[in-house]
């Protein structure tokens, strides 16, 4: 007896492996008949092994609770999420073309402005934006480039097409996830890897090498890259170490580095100090320089930006980058991308209500039990209201938010996020709702993962996939299917 | 190499090497307590006096029975020498070094204390410690083995040898030392040299170092041929002389050595004249604890020569 694919039905939802009930799609047509033929002893047996191998590897990530931080082991469904290559492809380029306008966006905001003297954007969005940086105006980083890696979020809607629910452009992580999924994956389900032409994922870590050493400021044949990590507390350190270690770079924490009269940075060596050229930080902006920023940040490096700005260090992202990462600006992104590519964007926004406008904003106050809310600058998932699920209460409690500072707030429909089938319990498969995080690269050349982290909201109807509320994850798999169809 | 990372490692191979250790001088010690004649009054006890553990265990039990001691040295949370809290401190400092040592390091440590927390109870046992500490003796040899075999023998590779060696040289001060105490202990009658004898052979057997000294010395298993294999010989990994010309070695390959191998070639010295000593009774426990002394003078200056910075 093996799972009941036959019964498997995806509710009313788009589904990534499954049109109909019983009847997959072409590019999970392999996938599935390959899982047919394992018994329920085979199922649960490589279910354990996928979480012994977790166990061994070390995978985890950080929860902060009142008992003190716990390691928990990484979260992970073993049934993969199949998309087609020729979609992906598509994507990727659209994903390209996105992260160049923002770009070309956040470089002129750091210039002469003209999006906003153009009238495209409103100018109060810069003025009220709590992470745009005056300590940035006037500096022109190497390429233009400001937002180096970029993690954005994929949702599928039930049209089956990808919509952009986010973009990451401060310190976006999870791509070690990703990557490790993959190896779990080889593991645990060697077979189907023979049958099946799966695209590899495992070359991020060389072009993110690639994407960093490109930025340095002195031209020698072997720069010297760090990770910087806010360290072994930070609930993404497990990926620091992962891509410093994958990438050959130093991992180094603040206190490892300094920067001396001549505005460079050095790190401290058993010889003595040597010079670093660029910095990927792993730190958001405000705790980068205490000469600068949170004079009490212990995480940073004194006089970190007054090198940046004399152009002895590069750093990825740029400080200031993140004035593109506001839910705010994102409504305006496919103007962005119109405005300085002259291009239709490829891949749409989420429909999204601004709530400063009042017309908008009486339209929200009129919907919130059908619309979600989120505050322009946070991110995991927090401080959100997701009217569906919400109490009256809550709602009010909201109403009251967005009436108080209208700026800080967008909404959007709520979606109908597509599922995938999960595994539940010991060898059922029921739908789950997921999203995808695709990482993106920009300096020299542009560069997309081929695919990237599926997130998967473990509760039966959650649409919350964070991993720190209960979300797990799923390799993703680019097939060539070869007929050019999807 | 940066500061902190060398500190790292050369932390993980001097705890990597007191897992080991504690390991063996508890299985060791079993077997020692079976040898002996019933008259010889040798307690668990003395395993905490060798290791300086006095203060932290009365603190904790009042009682100095078998399985108190041994829970002390391998599960004890609160004894940072204790078997689980040395694989701790590995763990996480082999998790903050993971891109500088080899990528199964790792994987290896997160298992074997894994291995070490959940099958504790079996430490405790009388019937499975044997096959309990073996499997950590095993690991042990089988992490530092990768590390052999795989390291780059850069400046992070002399930070292994550094912690290593003198652990190691540590320990086999605190081996000898406890021979001494337990032959001190042993009563001058008709039992006595047989007893000598079990005692000075669960030493070597204790450091491995039992074959190699009966091929090397060509004698009986006695004091003084067993004090001057184990402080003196400069071809056995575990005696205290092979390791301190490994520290000088490693010290020469890296940059600003020059206080270490000063230091060392000193330490050198005070081993020479304490071997003239024409016996190992008790006054030479002092000489001993002098030695520690040296030992953690060194380490100081290793400390300041590669781990701070004067930035």
């Amino acid at each position: 007896m093996s799972i009941d694919w036959k019964g498997y039905a995806p509710a009313g939802f788009f589904d990534e492996l499954f049109s109909d009930q019983g009847v997959s799609r072409a590019e999970a047509e392999p996938l599935i008949s390959y899982l047919q033929s394992l018994s329920d002893e085979e199922v649960i047996a490589r279910k354990n092994a996928a979480e012994a191998t977790i166990r061994e590897m070390g995978v985890s990530f950080t929860v902060y609770t009142e008992g003190g931080n716990i390691d928990r082991a990484w979260p992970f469904d073993i049934l993969p999420r199949v998309i087609g290559k020729s979609q992906w492809d598509k994507t990727a380029e659209g994903l390209k073309q996105r992260l160049r306008a923002l770009n070309l966006f956040i470089d002129d905001l750091y210039h002469d402005q003209k999006i906003l003297k153009d009238g495209v954007v409103p100018e109060f969005v810069l003025k009220q934006s709590s992470n745009y940086r005056p300590e940035c105006e006037g500096i022109s980083p190497r390429f233009g480039v400001w937002a180096h890696i970029c993690g954005t979020d994929l949702v599928r809607d039930s049209d089956g097409q990808f919509y952009v629910l986010e973009d990451n452009l401060r310190v976006p992580s999870g791509v070690s996830y990703m990557l490790e999924n993959r190896s779990i994956m080889k593991r645990v389900i060697p077979e189907v890897f023979e049958n099946v032409s799966i695209a590899p994922v495992g070359d991020y870590p060389e072009h993110l090498f690639d994407t960093l050493a490109a930025l340095s400021p002195r031209d020698v044949s072997k720069p010297v890259v760090v990770v910087l990590t806010p360290g072994i507390y930070n609930s993404a350190y497990f990926e620091h170490a992962f891509l410093a270690q994958r990438m050959g770079a130093e991992l180094v924490e603040g206190s490892d580095l300094v920067v001396l009269d001549d505005d460079c940075v050095y790190m401290k060596t058993i010889a003595g100090l040597e010079r670093v050229d660029v910095v990927y930080r792993r730190i958001d902006d405000l705790f980068l320089d205490p000469e600068v920023f949170h004079p009490e940040s212990v995480l940073g490096v004194p006089g970190l930006m007054r090198a940046w700005r004399a152009g002895n260090v590069a750093m990825a992202n740029a400080p200031g980058a993140g004035v593109a990462d506001d839910k705010v600006v994102y409504a305006f992104v496919p103007d962005i991308i119109r405005y300085y590519l002259d291009e239709e964007p490829l891949i749409p926004n989420v429909e999204t209500f601004l709530c400063y406008d009042d017309v908008q904003r009486q339209h929200v106050l009129e919907n919130l039990d059908k619309l979600v809310v989120k505050p322009a600058n946070e991110s995991g998932g927090y401080g959100m209201l997701i009217g569906p699920h919400s109490t009256k209460k809550e709602r009010e409690t909201f109403a009251d938010l967005i009436k108080a500072n209208p700026r800080n707030y967008i909404a959007q429909p709520t979606l109908a996020l597509s599922t995938a089938p999960t595994l539940v319990g010991k060898n059922r498969v029921e739908p789950r709702h997921l999203d995808l995080r695709p990482f993106v690269l920009q300096s020299a050349d542009s560069y997309v993962t081929t695919g990237g982290l599926t997130r998967v909201a473990m509760k039966k109807g959650s649409l919350v996939v964070n991993s720190s509320q209960g979300g797990g994850s799923k390799d993703t798999w680019i097939v060539d299917t070869g007929t050019g169809a999807e | 190499m940066l500061s902190k990372v060398a500190e790292r490692i050369y932390w993980s191979a001097r705890y990597l090497e007191r897992v080991e250790a504690m390991a063996r001088l508890v299985s060791i010690y079993d077997k020692l307590l079976f040898d002996l004649p019933k008259q010889v009054d040798l307690s668990w006890y003395n395993l905490i006096v060798i290791n300086s553990l006095e203060e932290g265990f009365n603190k904790r039990y009042s009682v100095r029975d078998e399985r108190n001691v041994v829970k002390y040295l391998i599960g004890d949370d609160d004894n940072i020498s204790s078997v689980v809290n040395s694989l701790r401190a590995i763990r996480e400092n082999i998790r903050t070094t993971r891109d500088v040592v080899p990528a199964d390091t790792w994987e290896m440590v997160n298992e074997l204390s894994m291995f070490v927390e959940d099958n504790l109870a079996n430490g405790l046992k009388r019937s499975m410690r044997h096959e309990f500490l073996e499997t950590i003796i095993k690991s042990c040899q089988q992490i530092v083995g990768l590390l052999y075999v795989n390291m780059t023998r850069d400046e992070g590779w002399e930070m292994v040898l550094l912690g290593q060696n003198l652990e190691r040289a540590d320990m086999t001060t605190r081996n000898l030392d406890a021979a001494i105490a337990a032959i001190v202990q042993v009563a001058d009658d008709d039992f006595a040299v047989n007893s000598r004898q079990i005692i000075w052979g669960n030493v070597l057997r204790a450091l491995n170092a039992d074959q190699p000294f009966r091929r090397e010395m060509r004698s009986s298993i006695k004091g003084t041929p067993v004090v001057n294999f184990l402080m003196g010989n400069e071809e056995f990994p575990r005696a205290i002389s092979f390791c301190l010309n490994k520290i000088v070695t490693s010290s020469e390959r890296l940059p600003k050595g020059d206080d270490a191998i000063q230091r060392t070639n000193d330490i050198c010295k005070e081993i020479a004249l304490d071997l003239q000593a024409e016996e190992f009774g008790e006054p030479f426990r002092d000489d001993l604890n002098e030695l520690q002394l040296s030992l953690a003078d060194l380490h100081g200056l290793i400390d300041k020569a590669w781990f701070q910075s004067e930035h």
